[in-house]
């Protein structure tokens, strides 16, 4: 047979179109057995130093539950974008991950700006959203789901816990906007059902990093205890400068965002030991699942100190999710969602994690720490709070359209 | 008494800071006429040398001190080679260049440390005043902006070397024609500046949280001091620092922080509306 012009051409492009066609097909076969979560964090920008380690987190996750065999026999796959810590990327991907990825759930978000910024996308496109940060409150809405801790949470065991240790009169200083405000009020409430009494409250815009006439006036003020709500890079000088003034031995501190982002291994263990904190996580927890969960990280990843608070509660937010589809049997947005109200719990590496049905809000441990030689030691462990601040507020279960955040008033 | 005591203590600190993180940015603006946006980078860049000379095992003060002017100059010296010298006399240009260049430093030292807060300590105990504990380092940095004003003014004043830059800042083509190459004057002056502005962040590195974006604090403060003082680099600079920092800190102690940054911006439009040539355009005329 000889191969003109024509024959040739026509049998190349068919084979052409064939092989083009073949893994369009083969990759839309497997899209449908596998599930997909959307992720968008700053693994990028200003708050990678949060982002980062959260997405390690989620790779640790999925891989962990694809090893497993995957939820009801489908394998997980995550759809991930980076954010870059800029706000208006937020939106943009949200869409994208409504519209062209299709995913099956949203995990992600850092600042509350962040999470406003797509909870409303998601909620109007019915896809369920997981916000697993520590943050001020009151978001109300049964499309999402939060595990990280609140205020309340926070506050209620670390005011009583100081004022025993150190008395009465306290001294506030916080971040102004609104998690400072929000938390600084409910340092004020649980100070005073402990017995303390605020003395003064000063709130400090996010780039003030001259402390002097600060440190000076709580010198004035003489109060026992110095708590602060104080956020991100320059107010991380109130910390070296209150040291270098020789503060440190004369009023303690305590402080409900200082080890978030890991500070204490960025202070020097002299300008952090003593400093009491508390939150849902510690590497130093002695648990068997929080031994496996170090072990998983450090065979991933290698090392083990970039992990902080809010890795391990992205870890914890989708370690819920899992569980939910897997007692739902499927992955469908409202059967998830009746599994989340219906009595769902996990044992994560900070214990055990379950989900209040009327706040869609995590209860969990709160433990208190003490900073020593940059790691946070363990004083004492106050088992599965409540998130009273936002169920003070919320009630889907009498309520399930409402879709607004609170500000909870004292 | 005593709390009178730690407030002079403290306005004087500020005054000082503001000195400290405008001297470099008065002789690059002041005297070169170049906008460098680029100043707060500057500082973030000495403030980084210092970091790592001190980690590197080097002492603290030697890091401080002659590390970082050092580091920064020869920076401003290789930026000066390769953009600044062919935008002289052209203000938006050099504003545009150097905006350009913060990014990319900031990019850079991104790249570099990370985006993480990294710090070292202060090497300088507290000490009482009464019943009061106040910071030693902030006596340390007043000390530093002392010695180093005194210094620029002896150098502009008694050098020879000074007379000439003064002489080259005025009239570059008389100084040419006197044999001096305006060119390697401006190389030099740019040097300097760079070297204090490196100096003013190597100090105060272990005062604050250091970031790849630390600049873009102190950036805003330091073209307020330097524009309000006005022509003359050193009356102009001490001037405007006084007032700026006696308001900020008087507001600061009697009401908030924040109060005393508003405070500190109010006196600075009301200044200029009305003094635009500066404090030292209608007192002080003539001094250094």
């Amino acid at each position: 047979m000889t191969i003109d012009r024509r024959t040739f051409l026509a049998a190349g492009s068919a084979t052409m179109l064939g092989s083009l066609a073949m893994p369009a097909i083969v990759g839309r076969a497997l899209a449908a057995d596998t599930l997909k979560i959307g992720s968008l964090l700053d693994t990028s920008g200003i708050f990678d130093a949060y982002g980062k380690p959260m997405d390690m987190a989620l790779q640790l996750a999925v891989d962990q539950i694809n090893a497993g065999g995957g939820l009801n026999g489908q394998q997980v796959e995550i759809v991930s974008y980076d954010t870059q810590s800029d706000m208006a990327l937020y939106t943009q991907y949200a869409q994208k991950l409504v519209r062209q990825d299709k995913v099956d759930v949203v995990h992600g978000g850092i600042l509350s700006a962040s999470r406003e910024a797509i909870r409303q996308t998601l909620h109007k496109a019915n896809i369920l959203y997981f916000y697993n940060v520590l943050y001020e409150g009151g978001v109300c809405d049964r499309n999402i789901c939060i595990d990280g801790v609140t205020p309340a949470q926070q506050v209620e065991v670390l005011m009583p816990a100081a004022i025993k240790k150190w008395g009465k009169k306290i001294y506030i200083l916080a971040a102004d906007y609104n998690y400072g405000q929000i938390t600084a009020r409910w340092m004020k409430k649980y100070g005073e059902d402990a017995g303390g009494e605020v003395i003064q409250t000063d709130f400090f815009p996010l780039d003030v990093s001259d402390f002097g006439a600060t440190i000076a006036k709580i010198q004035t003020a003489a109060p026992d205890i110095v708590v602060c709500a104080l956020v991100g890079g320059p107010h991380m000088s109130f910390f070296r400068q209150w040291a270098a003034a020789g503060m440190k031995s004369k009023i303690p501190m305590a402080s409900t965002t200082l080890g978030v982002g890991n500070e204490h291994k960025v202070l020097t263990a002299e300008e952090g030991n003593g400093i009491v904190v508390a939150y849902n996580y510690s590497p130093e927890l002695d648990s068997p699942v929080n031994a496996a969960f170090l072990k998983a990280w450090g065979d991933k990843f290698g090392d083990t100190s970039l992990i902080h608070e809010i890795a391990v509660s992205h870890y914890q937010g989708l370690l819920l999710w899992a569980q939910a589809v897997k007692n739902a049997g499927s992955a469908e947005r409202m059967k998830v969602i009746e599994a989340i109200e219906g009595g769902l719990s996990i044992d994560g590496p900070a214990g055990k994690v379950s989900v209040d049905p009327k706040t869609h809000h995590a209860i969990l441990d709160v433990h208190l720490m003490e900073f020593e030689n940059q790691t946070m030691k363990v004083l004492e462990s106050f088992s599965q709070r409540q998130p009273v601040d936002t169920q003070a507020v919320c009630d889907l279960v009498a309520n399930p359209d409402d879709n607004q955040q609170y500000e909870i008033k004292i | 008494m005593d709390l009178a005591l730690v407030v002079a203590f403290q306005v004087i600190y500020s005054i000082a800071l503001l000195v400290l993180i405008s001297a470099g940015l008065a002789v690059v603006f002041g005297m070169m006429r170049v906008i460098n946006l680029a100043h707060g980078e500057f500082m973030m860049v000495g403030g980084y040398a210092t970091i790592v000379a001190v980690g590197a095992g080097v002492n603290i003060y030697v890091a401080m001190l002659i590390v970082a002017p050092l580091t920064v100059g020869i920076l401003g010296l290789v930026i000066e080679r390769l953009v600044i010298r062919f935008l002289y006399g052209r203000l938006v240009d050099t504003m545009l260049a150097t905006w350009g260049l913060s990014l990319l430093l900031i990019g850079l030292a991104t790249l570099i440390f990370g985006n993480t807060t990294t710090g070292i300590s202060v090497p300088i105990e507290g000490f009482p005043i009464g019943a009061y504990q106040v910071n030693g380092y902030n006596l340390f940095v007043i000390v530093v902006t002392a010695v180093m004003v005194v210094a620029i003014y002896a150098v502009l004043s008694g050098t020879r070397w000074g007379l000439i830059a003064r002489g080259t800042m005025q009239r570059s083509d008389m100084a040419s024609a006197l044999g001096y190459s305006p060119d390697r004057i401006y190389m030099l002056t740019f040097f300097a500046g760079s070297a204090l502005t490196g100096l003013a962040g190597g100090v105060l590195a272990p005062l604050v949280g250091l970031v790849p974006t630390s600049g873009t604090q102190y950036i805003a403060k330091a073209f307020i001091t330097v524009i309000s003082g006005g022509a003359s680099v050193i009356a102009g600079l001490l001037s405007s620092a006084t007032l700026f920092g006696l308001v900020s800190q008087i507001f600061t102690f009697s009401v908030n922080s924040m109060v005393g940054e508003i405070a500190l911006l109010i006196a600075a439009v009301i200044l200029l509306r009305l003094l635009p040539q500066g404090i030292t355009g209608r007192f002080f005329r003539g001094s250094m």
